[in-house]
């Protein structure tokens, strides 16, 4: 059974293992990006023009995609791994994180804070940008742009394929926990 | 002495870079369309449609394989009866620069390891090769760094069994996990020095993926028995379980020391891109 998502407050509902269809707004942010977050949002500073990037409302997709060809909203852009950012993970989801979307295994600390915070973890088609960029609606650059293709953009998705990894209660499709 | 123009190599490795970044490798695909056919669980089979359907959208609308256009590896080997008329180097960097720029493909590569900075397309990685004859043969293989980060060298004692070895090698395919975009391709090198094994590595990933029924050399024979091994695993498409963890094993040998066997693994997520052209 596919669930249509369109809403993170029903984020805490999904159980591992489901495979979702995401309809809304993601926020791409990967390594510098990360350590920019953590830094800015340590500090209380408002992320990106005119503090657009809220954490408590915002998912995170931790991608990095190609340039947009001519006549493209944009370019190939799956998901990197997602265990790079761990170390950055547990703070943003007790500053409100609700949602994360990568591709493979996370560490026992960001279970936990899943768990804790009741977040919800989901995998992207691993591998498959081109494919990704067919379910994006829109993209538009949101902060640091300094960063290249590690800027944040902010990107409305439709009907995005995910599966559910770690859920709000801390169960693992990778059977860590 | 043939001459060939450094010109002509830049438009080579541009139109290289093109090819391999949107046209995934026949031998992959067949591989992976090999793997969807003998997969029988739903989810797994499921990630490696996407992957069939991602190559024909990207060969379609000319768009990347992966955002993670990768590194550029650039394998030449110069006939040593050519003279390359303008400066090889700089050729090679300024095809690169055009053909991602051309691809709107990432720019990935930091030009300081340690303070980053600006990603740019700056820095690729050339192995050149005196070979002989008049030809330069060209290869270009853009390696994504999610499967990059999951390579190990290992100096091994040469009196190590080959049962050491093959677990090294499953230990390694293990450790990665689901991280890295599987069903993998794995290279292995075995032999030279810790440099050469490493290159012979990455090397054995251009290696065409063959389908070896009845291996007979003792290469194929341990190649047949890492890749049963390996798909024992069930890491599976996506890291989702399932057969198709690895699509193939292949392996490069060098002479070595007689104090030494170093073993390095290379491993490709299914998106191992690759294009040659002979001048």
């Amino acid at each position: 059974m596919v669930i249509e998502v369109k809403n993170i407050s029903s984020f805490k509902d999904l159980s591992a293992g489901e495979q979702v269809l995401f309809s809304g707004a993601i926020y791409t942010a990967r390594d510098q990006a990360h350590k920019r977050l953590v830094r800015d949002i340590g500090k209380g500073r408002g992320i990106g023009k005119e503090s657009f990037f809220n954490i408590k409302e915002a998912v995170i997709y931790y991608c990095g995609p190609t340039k947009a060809p001519k006549g493209k909203i944009i370019g190939s852009c799956g998901p990197t791994t997602s265990s790079r950012m761990d170390e950055f993970t547990p703070f943003l989801l007790k500053k409100g994180l609700k949602g994360m979307i990568g591709k493979g295994r996370r560490s026992k600390e960001v279970i936990k804070a899943i768990k804790k915070y009741k977040a919800v973890y989901l995998l992207a088609p691993a591998g498959c940008g081109a494919l990704v960029s067919k379910y994006v609606k829109k993209a538009e650059p949101v902060a640091y742009p300094d960063l290249g293709p590690e800027q944040v953009l902010r990107l409305e998705v439709k009907n995005l394929p995910l599966i559910v990894a770690i859920d709000s209660k801390g169960k693992d499709i990778y059977g860590q926990d | 002495m043939r001459v060939i123009d450094a010109k002509k190599i830049t438009e080579t490795v541009a139109d290289l870079c093109l090819k391999a970044n949107c046209s995934l490798r026949s031998d992959v695909l067949a591989k992976i369309k090999s793997a969807y056919r003998k997969e029988p669980d739903g989810k797994a089979r499921e990630a490696l449609a996407e992957i069939i359907n991602n190559a024909k959208i990207a060969q379609r609308e000319r768009l990347a394989i992966c955002q993670d256009t990768g590194m550029p590896i650039v394998f030449i080997d110069i006939g040593q009866n050519v003279r390359i008329k303008g400066g090889l180097r700089a050729a090679v960097e300024r095809g690169i620069a055009k053909g991602y720029k051309k691809g709107c493909f990432r720019e990935s590569i930091v030009c300081d390891p340690l303070k980053r900075g600006k990603p740019s397309y700056r820095g690729a990685v050339i192995h050149t090769e005196i070979t002989r004859g008049s030809r330069l043969k060209l290869t270009v293989m853009p390696k994504g760094f999610g499967c990059e980060n999951k390579s190990v060298l290992r100096m091994f004692l040469p009196t190590v069994s080959i049962e050491e070895i093959k677990d090294f090698v499953v230990e390694t395919v293990e450790s990665a996990g689901p991280d890295a975009c599987p069903p993998y391709v794995v290279g292995v090198g075995i032999g030279g020095g810790a440099d050469y094994a490493s290159l012979l590595a990455k090397k054995a990933l251009l290696g065409k993926l063959t389908n070896d029924q009845r291996p007979t050399t003792n290469d194929q024979i341990l190649s047949r028995d890492l890749l049963k091994r390996i798909n024992k695993l069930k890491i599976g498409p996506m890291g989702l379980g399932g057969k198709a963890t690895c699509l193939a094993v292949n392996i490069e040998e060098y002479p070595t020391h007689i104090a030494g066997l170093p073993v390095a693994v290379n491993i490709s997520c299914h998106a191992l891109r690759s294009a040659t052209a002979v001048l």
